[in-house]
């Protein structure tokens, strides 16, 4: 705590005091889980059509409607399972696929690696649970739940909320998809919907110098290393991002700001651990 | 059946992934290091997977103003830096670029 700048107008104790009371808010498991399932809901919207995409690209990419289908369920992990019908579908032998789908979603590992603190006291079985529900879209939300400074204590049925939100939707857009065909129109645009949410994620997010020195790095390294194959670009691009970051905090030390918001992320994470 | 062994292997390999360091952390501290790093993953990622959608959206680079999808961007990280709120951005973003769209065509 001893680490927390202080907002004007407040002394050093009652700011600890206001803290103090902050952190002692305990939400029920069931809250936690509706806030959670409520938290991921715009991104649905973004989910939906990208999971009818799948369905509809796996069918043309020539794969049954049952491994099409068992494939959400199993892999669920969007962008791999494009890539993937589309090997398929190309022929390419499975070995081939299987390691292609490592490269894509070694982004996993650092999201793995982003909530392995938080969810460290759980029991094996709830950790198995959530890692299976670990995608982009649930990470997006919940490391924002993480990293708010209320108490830990439920955060993990916020997790299940928001994971099973999209797995739900997954499923079903994907068999939507499979079994309807490409009915929906590409004019509606509807796959940007993904790229706005995450802007309305990052941008809040982005509070200090070095995180928004991360984020722009990490933006423009994707857009150069763009011709990279198999989403090695992104990977890249992240772990360019996270050293600028850790760089640019060495040089500027969080410090008081001058509009009294009160602290940095890695500050809220201290105080939540 | 080696359709059905390719999946299964895929997904195999996309759990072990996710619950690397999950699965290992219960056991050991994490060094100081790692955890300055770690706070810098979300922006990091979630910007490298938005900036390619806005500057290439047909894959080669534009940043002319008729890439609709970056001027309808711009509008969503201005909206979002203001409200803090992401159903309005993503309102916002999308009423935009139908907008930019209609009056386009």
């Amino acid at each position: 705590m001893a680490e927390l700048t202080v907002g004007p107008g407040l002394t050093e104790s009652q700011e600890a005091g206001r803290l103090f009371l902050y952190n002692r808010r305990v939400s029920s498991p069931r809250s936690e889980f509706l806030a959670g399932a409520r938290a991921e809901i715009p991104i649905l919207f973004g989910a939906a059509p990208f999971g009818l995409i799948y369905g509809v690209l796996a069918s043309s990419a020539g794969l049954p409607p049952a491994p099409a289908m068992a494939m959400s369920s199993v892999v669920f992990a969007g962008s791999a399972q494009f890539i993937g019908a589309g090997l398929i579908g190309a022929g390419a032998p499975g070995p081939v696929v299987v390691l292609t789908t490592l490269i894509v979603n070694l982004r996993h590992m650092l999201y793995s690696a982003s909530l392995a603190p938080y969810l460290r006291r759980l029991p094996p079985a709830w950790k198995a649970v959530l890692a299976y529900l670990l995608t982009d879209e649930a990470f997006a939300v919940v490391i924002v739940n993480y990293e708010s400074p209320t108490e830990l204590e439920n955060k993990h049925w916020y997790f299940l909320g928001a994971g099973l939100a999209l797995w739900t939707t997954w499923q079903v857009a994907s068999a939507v998809g499979i079994f309807l065909g490409g009915q929906v129109p590409a004019s509606w645009s509807l796959d940007f919907t993904l790229a706005l949410t995450f802007i309305g994620l990052v941008v809040p997010a982005v509070r200090d110098r070095p995180a928004l020195l991360a984020a722009l790095s990490a933006g423009l390294t994707a857009v150069l290393a763009g011709g990279l194959p198999f989403k090695l670009g992104l990977f890249l691009a992240a772990t360019v991002g996270i050293v600028v970051g850790m760089v640019a905090e060495a040089w500027w030390p969080a410090k008081i700001k001058g509009d009294g918001r009160r602290t940095t992320a890695s500050q809220d994470k201290g105080a939540a651990l | 059946m080696t359709l059905w062994i390719t999946i299964i292997c895929m997904g195999l390999i996309t759990y072990g992934l996710r619950l690397s360091l999950i699965g290992l952390l219960g056991r050991f501290e994490v060094p100081p290091l790692v955890s300055r790093g770690l706070r810098f993953v979300p922006p990091a990622v979630l910007s490298a997977i938005i900036l390619p959608e806005l500057v290439q959206p047909t894959g080669a680079l534009n940043l002319s103003l008729g890439n609709l999808r970056l001027m309808a961007g711009v509008l969503a990280i201005v909206v979002a830096w203001r409200t803090r709120n992401v159903l309005l951005t993503v309102g916002a973003g999308m009423a935009g670029l139908w907008l930019l769209q209609s009056l386009v065509k």
